[in-house]
């Protein structure tokens, strides 16, 4: 009784932590600026005729249906990237899987706005594409027109989120589901159809969810592609252009946030009332098959021409990067390396930046995101669902409005001895990082934990653990496929924001990668250098990702090696 | 300062998720730094923050931000001011900050600065902001482009309105770029309210897009996205200089006005900020000016005598920027009107825009050589629906009516009826289907033809 009581309180306290962290940097600054979408613009008192406005004007109505087609047509087409990666990488064994698993990352370690430029000038109407199809055929093909521009950069960049989430789920389905029902005679498409991405679900919707709200919410690849008709883009031209205090701004932000909120409570509605954990670990995995020569040549083309496809932005850049003049002209005139050189001056203070924040952040969300995890689907705490909504909320926050928030909360509020308002120190940059990428964490924790039985936290305590050993020893080892899958997408794409952190860099020194590259790309000498040190994010990113990638996995492995052993006892 | 970030790395984590307020110092802005927030690229930030520090020995710390972004960073931070300059283009950012009291005074000590630019003064005549040099619209193409799609040369406004250029010129939007905004008002007072909008609209038509970013434009014509673009003279000429195959313009109707300096009001270091206005405007900083990456017209003449052939000098070809004496009056007290207006007629419905321009001109082309009175008609009436604006310029500078558009929140005392939105909202579903009357109209004919 006595034990129970204080396990009691620890949670209480930890959820009280997390609920402070989350009111004080999410929930006020976000509340302070959408106040004003219920002030009437002219008299400051309270109203809802802003919304009556909104919902009577037909450019916000054309701009939510596109928002909502692009995000739809975002997950499909990046679904249809990512189910046969991660089918493969699971299945067979296949030499092809380390490509895909290194690879299929890499979109997402470049800022969004900088894959569209490549992306035009590979793709655009007088890209390198259209204009050899022209010379050849006639004709040219929109890749890049309007919305199907957004569509293609979009997916592009954010099937990562599916393929990581997905290939954990697959990986941790129990072996002996897929030998029973191979017992019973399934097998090929039916065995997957029915048995193996059912089990994987999880996975799937966690990453799919997480597509449909980022492309919903995106704002820098509509803005380079110059399309205003969609929800986040009108809500930033609203804010910026118009002014601070133009209502019509601050209610698309409230429409986003409610949209969003709703979307994933349809999804965990589509989860609901399933059993998709596993009883037994250690032994788990599909089985994977060697392939005939045919089926591995193949399998290697289909993954050579996926990862073609998705890394052609960074191709693009590449090529940008050592390019003389690139301008109307299927390659750039010349070649040379000037470009690194250029961009060598600056480029060292960025690159510690970008590491140290994003680092932070990432670990900031995995220890939020697990405890929020496990709060929410293990104990009964009041509120519990709250924390989750509201951290996965902060997907719905456009940067801008972060950004703003957090200037108007935190400039009067004084930092002790480094004597700096906050809004202006390069901590604020590392928190808004944070809640901004701590939904990603957060799904990807709770897919993990959603995996693990609640068996053998029982066992566990019948046995005599207390409550947090058992978590320390069994639930966060067990679902550490899916605390590592987090690490890497907040830190990943933590490290290529920009829309938050051009509001709150208040200092050059204290400015990230993609804030340099983006200044970087303003003027006409500077696209080369850009496009240098966006090459030079995505390789040092990359190394950054794979390296805490074989940190944890040696990590597991250590572990895994020993319960094997007392298994085998 | 990378050595004090990491060990403070742990603390901070520690901090953040015990609440605990254990910090260890981190090194703050060196005392004597001089803190610019700046609209300019590293070309210019970099090459002239050099330049000073190598004649001054003062460091400098150059902040960017897009222009509007800089004023809301300085208005949320004035409480706490850490911010010594202010340095953009657009005179209206600091006629806002001014009018926010966010401005010290200064009084300039370099002489040899005339009083105007072409028809505009290149100081703040309250003495709050300095200009240091001068820029104005042009045309900006690819020749590359041009010659691979056989369009011949652009050099005055009334040339986009033709129908050779369809789908080949990009633009940014008056509500994204200051500058943009000022030549949005030019053309309009050039050549008079509905003449004006009449002559954007066609122009507007041939838009393959509005770009949300006003370095979007330059962007696009050196890559090849688009081959013609309006833009700022420095974005033409830097471009040019830099390699890329485009050439820049100014068409007869512009206006050149200046880029601006000021000093921030409570500024940490007011001295160092003073010395790096005196700096800009002497001679060794006008003379940087000339740069092949900033290529920006000085203020003061003397420097042209080393500026590079052909390069255009304001103070001597007297036809730049002097045919439209700009009223600034006039362009105040209508400046938020002409953004919303712009983009609901033209930025948000410009597919609806361009696929009426595109029946129009096929109709025209159609009547070429053939007289069909009742067509040709019908193409002068699609053409006046599409022209229209929904209100007059007597409305537009109305004083009561512009309270509707302001930024800042007025005052309780005063009364302001009617929202944006709902202006917004009637605007566009008059001119939604005014461009869809006029394409109607310019097909019926295109048929009788």
């Amino acid at each position: 009784m006595n034990s129970f009581s204080r396990n009691r309180w620890g949670i209480y306290s930890l959820a009280l932590c997390i609920g402070l962290f989350l009111l004080i940097f999410l929930i006020v600054p976000v509340v302070k600026v959408i106040y004003v979408a219920f002030q009437d613009p002219n008299t400051g008192a309270l109203t809802l005729i802003n919304f009556v406005d909104f919902f009577s004007t037909s450019l916000f109505q054309e701009s939510f249906l596109n928002s909502l087609y692009v995000a739809s047509m975002s997950v499909l087409l990046a679904s249809v990237v990512s189910i046969p990666l991660a089918y493969f990488t699971t299945r067979f064994n296949f030499g092809g899987a380390v490509l895909i698993q290194t690879l299929g990352i890499i979109p997402l370690i470049m800022p969004p706005f900088v894959g569209a430029v490549a992306m035009l000038l590979l793709f655009g109407e007088n890209g390198s594409a259209n204009l050899l199809i022209n010379e050849w055929f006639g004709f040219t093909i929109p890749f890049m027109e309007g919305l199907n521009g957004v569509i293609l950069v979009e997916s592009i960049h954010y099937f990562p989120f599916i393929l990581i989430n997905l290939s954990a789920a697959l990986l941790n389905i129990d072996r002996s589901m897929e030998e029973s029902a191979q017992n019973l005679g399934a097998s090929g498409t039916r065995l997957f159809r029915r048995i193996v991405f059912p089990l994987a679900m999880p996975g799937y919707v966690a990453g799919a969810s997480l597509v449909f709200l980022k492309v919903f919410d995106d704002l820098g690849t509509p803005l380079l592609l110059n399309i205003n008709n969609m929800l986040a883009p009108q809500a930033y031209l609203r804010i910026s252009s118009i002014g601070i205090s133009d209502p019509m701004g601050y209610v698309i932000s409230v429409i986003l946030v409610v949209f969003s909120l709703f979307s994933m409570w349809v999804s965990l509605l589509a989860l609901k009332g399933k059993d998709y954990s596993t009883v037994q670990k250690g032994g788990g995995g599909l089985m994977k098959r060697d392939l005939r020569p045919w089926e591995k040549i193949g399998c290697y083309a289909v993954v050579i021409l996926i990862l073609v496809f998705v890394l052609s932005p960074h191709i693009g850049l590449g090529i940008l990067s050592f390019g003389t003049i690139w301008s109307f002209s299927v390659m750039p005139d010349a070649f040379t390396f000037a470009h690194y050189g250029n961009m060598f001056r600056a480029a060292d203070q960025y690159i510690y930046n970008t590491l140290l924040y994003a680092g932070l952040a990432a670990l900031i969300d995995v220890i939020l995101g697990t405890a929020i995890a496990y709060l929410v689907l293990r104990t009964g705490v009041v509120g519990r669902k709250w924390l989750d909504y509201v951290a996965s909320g902060a997907v719905a926050i456009p940067g801008v409005v972060l950004g703003i928030g957090y200037l108007r909360t935190f400039v009067e509020f004084n930092v002790p001895i480094v004597d700096k308002p906050l809004a202006s120190w390069w901590v604020i940059i590392v928190i808004s990082l944070a809640v901004r990428r701590l939904p990603y964490a957060l799904r990807a924790c709770m897919a993990g934990l959603q995996q693990v039985s609640v068996m053998l936290e029982e066992a566990s305590e019948n046995l005599g653990a207390t409550k947090s050993r058992t978590v320390m020893r069994i639930v966060v080892p067990l679902m550490s496929g899916g605390i590592m899958a987090g690490f890497i997408t907040s830190f990943a794409t933590a490290s290529v924001e920009l829309s938050a952190t051009i509001m709150l860099v208040s200092a050059e020194s204290d400015a990230p990668l993609a804030y340099g590259i983006y200044e970087f790309m303003q003027s006409a000498a500077g696209r080369g250098p850009g496009a240098a040190l966006g090459i030079i994010a995505v390789v040092i990113v990359g190394i950054a990702t794979y390296i805490s990638h074989r940190v944890i996995k040696n990590f597991e492995k250590k572990r895994t090696a020993g319960v094997v052993v007392t298994e085998g006892v | 300062m990378m050595a004090t970030k990491l060990n403070s790395v742990l603390t901070v984590a520690g901090a953040i998720l015990f609440a605990a307020a254990l910090t260890i110092p981190i090194q703050a802005n060196a005392a004597g730094k001089l803190v610019v927030v700046t609209s300019y690229p590293p070309d210019t930030t970099v090459t002239i923050g050099k330049a000073f520090e190598k004649a001054t020995g003062i460091k400098t710390e150059m902040l960017k931000k897009k222009t509007t972004a800089g004023i809301k960073y300085l208005q949320a931070t004035a409480a706490n001011n850490t911010s010594d300059m202010f340095w953009a283009s657009a005179p209206d950012a600091f006629e806002v900050l001014k009018g926010d009291g966010l401005l010290q005074k200064y009084k300039v000590k370099v002489k040899g600065i005339p009083q105007k630019v072409g028809s505009f003064p290149i100081n703040d005549p309250e003495g709050y902001y300095k200009g240091f040099a001068a820029s104005g619209y042009g045309i900006m193409w690819n020749t590359r482009y041009l010659k691979a799609k056989k369009l011949p040369v652009p050099t005055k406004w009334s040339d986009l309105e033709k129908s050779i250029y369809y789908g080949h010129v990009g633009m940014s939007a008056p509500s994204r770029s200051g500058t943009t905004h000022l030549t949005v008002e030019t053309l309009l007072q050039g050549e008079g309210w509905e003449k004006g909008w009449a002559m954007w609209k066609s122009i507007a038509g041939n838009f393959k897009s509005v770009t949300a970013r006003s370095f979007g434009v330059p962007d696009g014509v050196n890559s090849g996205q688009f081959g013609v673009g309006v833009v700022i003279d420095f974005f033409g000429l830097s471009s040019k200089a830099s390699g890329f195959p485009v050439d820049f313009v100014y068409p007869k109707v512009t206006t050149l006005v200046p880029a601006n300096i000021a000093i921030v009001k409570n500024a940490p270091n007011p001295k160092a900020a003073s010395a790096f206005i005196e700096f800009l405007l002497s001679p060794t900083g006008q003379g940087l000016l000339l740069d092949k990456k900033i290529m920006r017209l000085p203020v003061n003449p003397k420097t042209y005598a080393k500026a590079p052939k052909g390069f255009p000098n304001p103070f001597k070809d007297k036809s730049i920027g002097s045919a439209v004496k700009f009223d600034l009056q006039l362009s105040k007290s209508r400046y938020n009107v002409i953004n919303s207006l712009f983009d609901v007629m033209v930025t948000y419905r410009l597919s609806e825009l361009r696929a009426a321009t595109k029946a129009i001109q096929a109709a025209e082309k159609q009547l070429m050589g053939k007289s069909n009175a009742k067509a040709k008609k019908m193409i002068q009436q699609a053409r006046a629906l599409i022209s229209k604006v929904p209100i007059s310029a007597t409305k537009a500078s109305e004083k009561s009516f512009n309270k509707i558009f302001k930024k800042k929140r007025k005052k309780k005392s005063v009364k302001v009826t009617g929202r944006q939105a709902e202006f917004e909202q009637a605007w566009d579903t008059e001119v939604k289907a005014n461009y869809a009357k006029a394409k109607a109209l310019a097909i019926k004919a295109a048929s009788m033809l």
